[in-house]
């Protein structure tokens, strides 16, 4: 059985994208594209991974980030930050944050792929 | 011609009496004994020298013309002493404080320091004293003839050598005795201690000639006084107006005549002396009058009818062959009439050498005080010229006016020139407001009616005014008719001037006064004079400044003399704590030092001396402007100074708000940028990502091929839209873009959008078929895209569940219309509608496609079109309005 992940990201066809590639991968993918109730979407699904968009509707991905990170349960949950802008300042804020790994779109399919499976085996 | 003899050396013996006298008082002052040279007493014996001649001679001959007219002569002078507490001590109290050597100083310092008035004041005092000092001459000359009655030599010639050497005697004494130092308190003892016992002489001559009339002629009072009560002397004869303007005129005479201004103010030692004086002399007044009328019965009765009635003091005892009690009467008119003149003289050298010569030579030697040479040797030299040339004067009067005229008649001229000071004079002592022009004024007034309606006249019709000018007026204007002006006839000539000169004189000086405006220096001066009891004397203050204490000295020492100047420098040294004789030119030394020498040379003179060496400390009108100057200057600079600087701070706040400006386009860029990179990834990730898909998976079942190639296609064409929007704005922000006016109608643009946003199919819409029949002139193109984006939007964000959009067309404002588009759904947040024109300024980021541009386009094109886009907030749904002005529509579609 397969690994969950959970994609939180706004734009239909990306999470269209991403999820078609995990699901052949093997991963287990659950969507959510609501910043605001994203935190609830988390504690509910329990996934091993998340993909983590920074521009969403009702709260930014950094904010969902630091609350997931002073949370003891998921401090060490690995999350990628997927993000449009992709200046260097981006890069460390996520990383200052706590992001587990940092990619800007577009990216390659086998990128993507091979972080999120090392996301896991860390 | 022996009796002439005699006469003549009993003249010379007394001249040299005198002269022992005076010399004595002159070494008893040397010694420091002056207390008794400056006794109330001598004092007052010293203000005798009002009976000149006129008095001891000429108030007999008045008393016999005109009966006890002769008494309003001693009135006036007796109302003044009497009244002494209110004009005589502060005369005397501003005298003092203020140093002043004569009427012209005091006039001229009172009126801040002016040369020009101590120039006039002078002028017009030596020309109202040369007929009282030609009477002198004449009452002599006169009594010489009586007693020598020498008439198979005499005749004019003799007289008129009598007169001559008499003048040059009279000048030799004046000068040895009045010019033989340089006092700095311009005091004289030896003079006025002769003219003390002249004073006493004369009094005991016409007392003894008195009691020999009454006693030895005439067997006693009681005898005599019936026969006064027989003559027409006794008589009451009084002319009330020539009585008040006698009185008036001898009152004003006694304060302003030049030689009692010398014996009352400037040879007065203590000021307390005026306690004696003001009982005492009008004693002695008294005296002097007391035998006037039974010597001029006796003389009426005893003497032939054609007898000259001014020398009867003389001539009733020599008839009576009472020849020595005649001599003793010749030695009392001889006293009156040289104590006069010497006193005269000297008040008026002083007042020449310290008001004309030294205003020139400080002028002509530019920098004068500080060059070398003696002061003092010129002002001595000065002062001796000026004497000879006064008396000189007297003997040329009395030669022109041909030695007729009655004494009183001179006596009278001579008082009423002097009057004129009168009003200049209290104005000053009483009125802060008078000033320098109105001072000037009135004198000039005064004295020129003076000159033409008493002076001139006096030497006689046809002597100097030909006797038609006297008759009917200078080119026949009677109104100027010296003895009528103004067409006034029929008044005592005497009244006549005095009512003239004075009420005009005065008149101008009030007038003239008040309006002009005096300097600085003659309103502290005004303030020292008028208030003189108030504060102590501080004449004006030197304002310290670079002056040279070595320069300085050496100027005092040529003025006070060496040993009185290093005296006084000393002491101030002293007073400063300081050894040596140089004191620091502080200004209370340059003050004290100041009233020293203006008692040597004049308040004006010193100090333009001191001002010469101060260099510029003086508080001198022009030196005020100076300092105003530079003080304006000053703050004329500051003032630029203080808008340069707000001039600098107003460019630096500049600087920084376009500094602020840069930093926030620069951040706006940065955003821009940011958004538009965003805005290009976002659609990029999706087709790079459908791409590689299908690339790498060869089991992809056709559908989703399909689909993930039109997805492809989708993203391909928004990345497209977005890029033609980013260009369309730019090139309408920049403003480089060229309008395509057409005609056409509101209704054919809004079809054109309708069909190009995908027909009403998409959502269905309401129009306004009626109102959108307008003409437009206008670019139809543009307009048509607002409304494509206004359409597309509601497509896009509309959230009822049966959309829907209504176009409304209303009149707007000045004359141009409003095209309302509203749709049906939940509309715009109130905190969103203020930036929804943002560039974008997506209302959600759950993008239904947009780039957040279109509603930035069409503000941009409203803008360019002459109207604009507005928000219309509670319309039930999300409403714009889109404004096109007046311009923008045509009457022909």
């Amino acid at each position: 059985m397969g690994k969950s992940v959970l994609l939180i990201e706004d734009e239909p066809n990306i999470v269209e994208a991403i999820s078609f590639i995990l699901s052949r991968d093997g991963w287990k993918v659950s969507t959510h594209a609501n910043g605001q109730t994203a935190l609830a979407r988390i504690m509910e699904t329990q996934p091993d991974v998340i993909i983590l968009d920074v521009m969403l509707p009702g709260a930014s991905g950094y904010d969902i980030l630091s609350s997931l990170r002073s949370e003891p349960k998921t401090r060490e949950l690995p999350v990628l930050v997927l993000t449009a802008h992709g200046q260097d300042r981006n890069r460390e804020m996520a990383e200052e944050m706590g992001a587990s790994r940092f990619m800007t779109k577009p990216f390659s399919n086998v990128d993507m792929l091979e972080a999120v499976r090392s996301l896991v085996a860390s | 011609m022996a009796t002439l003899n005699v006469l003549v050396a009993v003249c010379l013996a007394y001249v040299a009496f005198l002269f022992g006298v005076a010399f004595m008082a002159e070494r008893a002052a040397l010694r420091g004994r002056v207390r008794w040279l400056r006794s109330p007493v001598v004092y007052t014996l010293s203000l005798s020298i009002y009976c000149t001649a006129w008095t001891f001679y000429g108030a007999v001959g008045y008393a016999a013309r005109s009966g006890l007219e002769y008494l309003t002569i001693y009135i006036g002078p007796t109302l003044i002493m009497v009244g002494w507490w209110w004009v005589l001590r502060k005369m005397v109290r501003v005298g003092r404080a203020q140093r002043v050597t004569s009427v012209a100083d005091l006039i001229s310092s009172r009126y801040g320091k002016s040369t020009i008035l101590a120039i006039l004041v002078t002028t017009m005092a030596v020309v109202g004293t040369t007929p009282y000092i030609a009477l002198q001459l004449q009452s002599v000359t006169l009594s010489f003839a009586a007693f020598a009655d020498t008439t198979e030599l005499g005749g004019a010639g003799n007289s008129r050598w009598t007169a001559l050497w008499l003048a040059v005697g009279l000048a030799l004494f004046t000068i040895l005795f009045g010019t033989r130092n340089l006092d700095a308190n311009e005091r004289h003892h030896g003079v006025v201690m002769a003219i003390a016992v002249e004073a006493v002489v004369k009094l005991f001559a016409l007392l003894a000639v008195g009691l020999f009339v009454v006693w030895g002629m005439s067997g006693g009072a009681g005898a005599m006084l019936e026969r006064i009560d027989a003559s027409d002397i006794g008589t009451w004869q009084m002319q009330g107006g020539r009585w008040a303007g006698l009185i008036f005129l001898s009152a004003a005479a006694f304060l302003t005549l030049p030689r009692m201004f010398q014996v009352l103010v400037v040879e007065n030692d203590n000021e307390d002396h005026l306690r004696l004086a003001s009982w005492a002399f009008p004693t002695y007044l008294m005296l002097m009058s007391l035998f006037v009328v039974p010597i001029a019965v006796a003389g009426l009765t005893h003497l032939p009818q054609d007898a000259n009635p001014d020398l009867f003091v003389l001539t009733v005892p020599l008839s009576q062959g009472q020849t020595g009690l005649a001599m003793l009467s010749f030695l009392g008119g001889f006293s009156s009439a040289t104590s006069m003149v010497i006193v005269a003289a000297i008040a008026l050298s002083t007042m020449v050498s310290n008001h004309i010569v030294m205003p020139i030579w400080l002028r002509v030697a530019h920098g004068g005080a500080s060059m070398p040479g003696d002061v003092r040797t010129l002002v001595l030299m000065s002062r001796r010229v000026a004497i000879a040339v006064v008396v000189l004067l007297g003997y040329i009067y009395y030669r022109f006016s041909g030695g007729g005229a009655a004494l009183a008649a001179i006596g009278l001229v001579a008082f009423a020139g002097v009057a004129q000071f009168l009003p200049v004079m209290l104005g000053g002592l009483f009125w802060r407001g008078a000033t320098r022009a109105g001072a000037i004024s009135g004198l000039v007034t005064g004295f020129s009616v003076w000159t033409w309606s008493m002076f001139l006249p006096s030497f006689g019709s046809g002597e100097i005014l030909p006797s038609h000018v006297l008759d009917a007026g200078p080119w026949g204007l009677s109104w100027l008719r010296p003895h009528a002006l103004f067409g006034i006839d029929g008044l005592d000539p005497l009244v006549h001037t005095i009512l003239w000169s004075i009420s005009l004189n005065t008149l101008v000086f009030v007038l003239v006064s008040l309006g002009s405006f005096p300097s600085p220096l003659e309103r502290l001066q005004g303030a020292q004079f008028v208030d003189v009891f108030l504060h102590s004397a501080r004449p004006q203050s030197w304002s310290g400044g670079a002056a040279q204490s070595e320069d300085l000295l050496v100027m005092a020492q040529r003025i006070l003399g060496p040993a009185e100047a290093q005296a006084l420098f000393r002491r101030a040294a002293a007073k400063q704590g300081l050894a040596g004789y140089l004191p620091e030119p502080e200004p209370d030394f340059l003050n004290e030092l100041e009233r020293e020498l203006s008692g040597s040379v004049g308040a004006a003179t010193a100090h333009a001396m001191v001002g010469q060496i101060v260099g510029g400390a003086s508080v001198s009108v022009n030196d005020l402007m100076a300092v105003a100057d530079e003080t304006a200057q000053i703050m004329e600079y500051s003032t630029q100074l203080e808008s340069k600087s707000k001039e600098l701070t107003r460019t630096a706040r500049q600087l920084r708000e376009a500094n602020e400006k840069l930093t926030a386009l620069s951040v706006q860029k940065d955003a821009f940028l940011s958004q538009i990179s965003h805005e290009l990834r976002t659609p990029m990730t999706s087709i790079r990502a459908f791409s590689e898909i299908l690339r790498d998976s060869d089991d992809l079942k056709p559908a989703e091929k399909a689909r993930y190639a039109s997805i492809i296609h989708n993203e391909a064409v928004r990345l497209t839209r977005l890029l033609d929007d980013l260009l369309n704005l730019s090139v309408l922000e920049s403003g480089q873009i060229n309008m395509n006016m057409e005609h056409g109608t509101l209704r054919d643009v809004l079809d054109h959008a309708v069909a190009a946003a995908g027909g009403a199919g998409i959502l269905p819409i309401r129009r306004d078929p009626e109102n959108e029949e307008v003409g437009l002139w206008t670019d139809l193109d543009r307009l048509a895209q607002v409304f494509i984006n206004l359409i597309a939007n509601a497509q896009k964000y509309c959230d009822s569940p049966q959309p829907e959009l209504r176009i409304l067309v209303k009149p707007g404002l000045g004359g141009g219309i409003d095209v309302d588009v509203v749709d049906n759904g939940s509309g715009i947040p109130h905190d969103r509608q203020e930036m929804v024109f943002e560039k974008f300024a997506r209302v959600s980021d759950h993008d239904a496609g947009g780039a957040g541009l279109g509603l930035a386009i069409c503000r941009e094109i409203m803008m360019r079109l002459g109207g604009q886009i507005t928000y219309l907030p509670g319309q039930g749904g999300a409403a714009f309005r889109v404004s096109l002005p007046a311009e923008a529509l045509a009457t022909s579609a």
